[in-house]
């Protein structure tokens, strides 16, 4: 399959890689919310993590860690680019078909970007779930 | 060093003609035109004359009379004159109440036997379909297991085109000659590169195609048995009779006299080969096993091909790995280039776990593979997967002995 020349800049140069920190660390911290979607046997797996200003609710920074194809890295790769300095608010409103549309991703990659949709989604909701039991 | 890009390691998906093969077949394109069943002037005698040349080639090759080989267009033609030939011959007259006739196959057969074992069932036949051990492997005693009374044919493939496991076949053979079942084997991955004796490995049937052994694309062979016993067939394609009147239609005489030069070949060269090319097989997978953890070799390693390995590298996925290695290139284990998100069947009928079938590749070497190409190879494969491995979640949560199998993934 040919990858567009986005999807091969991300994938070969993703952007905001990482964790910050091991899973039980990142389950106790208050100002980090996590999304993990997908799952090993349909060959899809992302992590974002968004780490929140408590006060202002700015999404300060964001990493991401996929087990996927070229498509899915570049997706997730570019949700955290765009999460960085958005509010939470701002962040729920980024459309799956917004990232088909900056990467071009053909018809069958058009998962990848919900699966990156559902990650933002699942980050932003951990993270207001965490927030609330104050 | 010294290598040039794109490089081709995928020798079990198809190989290159050999330039003697080539020039083998030019005069039959334009000089030595004529059609081999023109009985009455020189075209047609001089274009016979390479049919026949080409004929004793493959027949030598597999040790058969060269009265029973059929040209055909390749594999794929060959499994379906076999097995659907042989089904509707031999098939229960009327049918018994377990249909027309049992037919024995497995489950990680090629595609090109499947689906014709498939239509027999549709058309009133039974079949078996055997699941391999985890090592990849049919055995006699397997095969055994599931004859019935109505048992007619058995068809399982001598060595595995996604592993490069080799069944058991002079044994099934050996049992089904004993029982009086008719025993089809494809044979693609396997001729050319192994000592083959379709007498005394007891085949009836056997199919090769010419562009796995360095032939023509579009052009193979089906081995028909004459002697003890001598089987018979019901031909799909019908016409002016020749092959016997099991395929009808004029022969591909280029496409032909490539294959049987191609054969000649590989009779001449196939054991130096074979010891060479399981020298850098081996040195490449040990290099990759030393390099790297949670690696799986797929497949019983000590009954495979020598120019094939299938590698799974946990927690990385299959395409994200071919596109990494982009300029390499082989195959991948994960159907998920072709839109679909399902891993090999033939790595889950061996039980390999779905994240690890997701990422294998299998590797296929040949004629024109160099020890600087495997190294090179092997560099790259162990940078992307180390790469990836970064980028991989579920290494870090393996690496944090969190067990993957056991987290509750919503399913997409």
């Amino acid at each position: 399959m040919a990858y567009g020349e986005k999807v091969i800049d991300h994938y070969e140069n993703p952007r905001n890689v990482g964790t910050f920190g091991t899973q039980k660390e990142i389950k106790e911290s208050k100002e980090i919310g996590v999304g993990l979607v997908g799952a090993p046997e349909c060959g899809d797996v992302m992590q974002l993590q968004i780490k929140v200003n408590d006060d202002t609710g700015v999404i300060e920074d964001a990493k991401f860690k996929c087990f996927g194809c070229g498509s899915a890295i570049a997706s997730s790769s570019l949700a955290t680019e765009w999460l960085k300095g958005k509010s939470i608010d701002e962040g729920l409103e980024i459309k799956n078909t917004e990232i088909v549309e900056e990467l071009s991703l053909p018809p069958v990659k058009i998962h990848c970007s919900v699966l990156a949709e559902d990650a933002i989604k699942a980050a932003i909701s951990d993270y207001k779930t965490k927030h609330s039991q104050n | 060093m010294g290598v040039t890009l794109p490089m081709y390691l995928d020798y079990a998906a198809t190989t290159p003609c050999d330039p003697r093969v080539v020039e083998a077949m030019m005069p039959y394109f334009t000089e030595t035109f004529g059609n081999p069943g023109s009985r009455n002037h020189s075209y047609g005698w001089d274009a016979e004359h390479g049919i026949k040349t080409a004929r004793q080639q493959v027949a030598d090759l597999i040790g058969a009379d060269s009265k029973e080989v059929i040209f055909t267009s390749g594999s794929t033609e060959s499994n379906n004159i076999a097995i659907k030939g042989a089904a509707n011959m031999y098939a229960k007259k009327p049918a018994g109440e377990t249909g027309r006739g049992h037919i024995i196959t497995a489950i990680h057969e090629h595609k090109a036997v499947l689906d014709p074992c498939k239509r027999m069932e549709k058309e009133g036949f039974d079949v078996t379909y055997l699941e391999p051990d985890s090592d990849g492997l049919i055995t006699r005693e397997m095969v055994e297991g599931a004859v019935r009374d109505d048992t007619i044919l058995v068809t399982i493939m001598w060595a595995n085109n996604e592993l490069g496991t080799i069944n058991e076949i002079p044994e099934i053979g050996e049992m089904c000659h004993d029982k009086g079942i008719v025993f089809h084997t494809d044979a693609t991955q396997w001729v050319g590169k192994m000592p083959t004796n379709v007498k005394t490995d007891n085949i009836d049937l056997l199919s090769l195609s010419g562009h796995k052994l360095y032939g023509p694309k579009g052009v193979g062979a089906l081995y028909v048995r004459r002697r003890k016993p001598r089987i018979r067939l019901t031909a799909i394609q019908e016409g002016g009779g020749q092959e016997r009147g099991f395929r009808s239609g004029t022969l591909n005489v280029t496409g032909i006299v490539g294959l049987g030069k191609a054969c000649e070949l590989c009779a001449q060269s196939m054991d130096d080969e074979r010891e060479r090319l399981l020298k850098l097989r081996n040195e490449l997978e040990s290099k990759i096993e030393s390099a790297l953890d949670v690696v799986q070799v797929n497949g019983a390693r000590d009954r495979r091909l020598a120019n094939i390995t299938n590698i799974s590298f946990g927690f990385v996925e299959g395409e994200s790995l071919m596109m990494a290695i982009k300029e390499i290139a082989v195959s991948s284990g994960s159907a998920c280039t072709s839109a679909s998100l399902e891993p090999s069947y033939v790595l889950k009928a061996l039980g390999v776990g779905d994240d690890l079938a997701h990422s294998s590749l299998r590797i296929s070497m040949g004629r024109w593979t160099t020890p600087e190409q495997l190294e090179y190879a092997g560099d790259k494969i162990i940078e992307a997967v180390k790469k990836l491995r970064e980028l991989s979640p579920l290494y870090d949560m393996h690496n944090e002995g969190i067990d993957i199998s056991k987290i509750e993934w919503a399913a997409h």
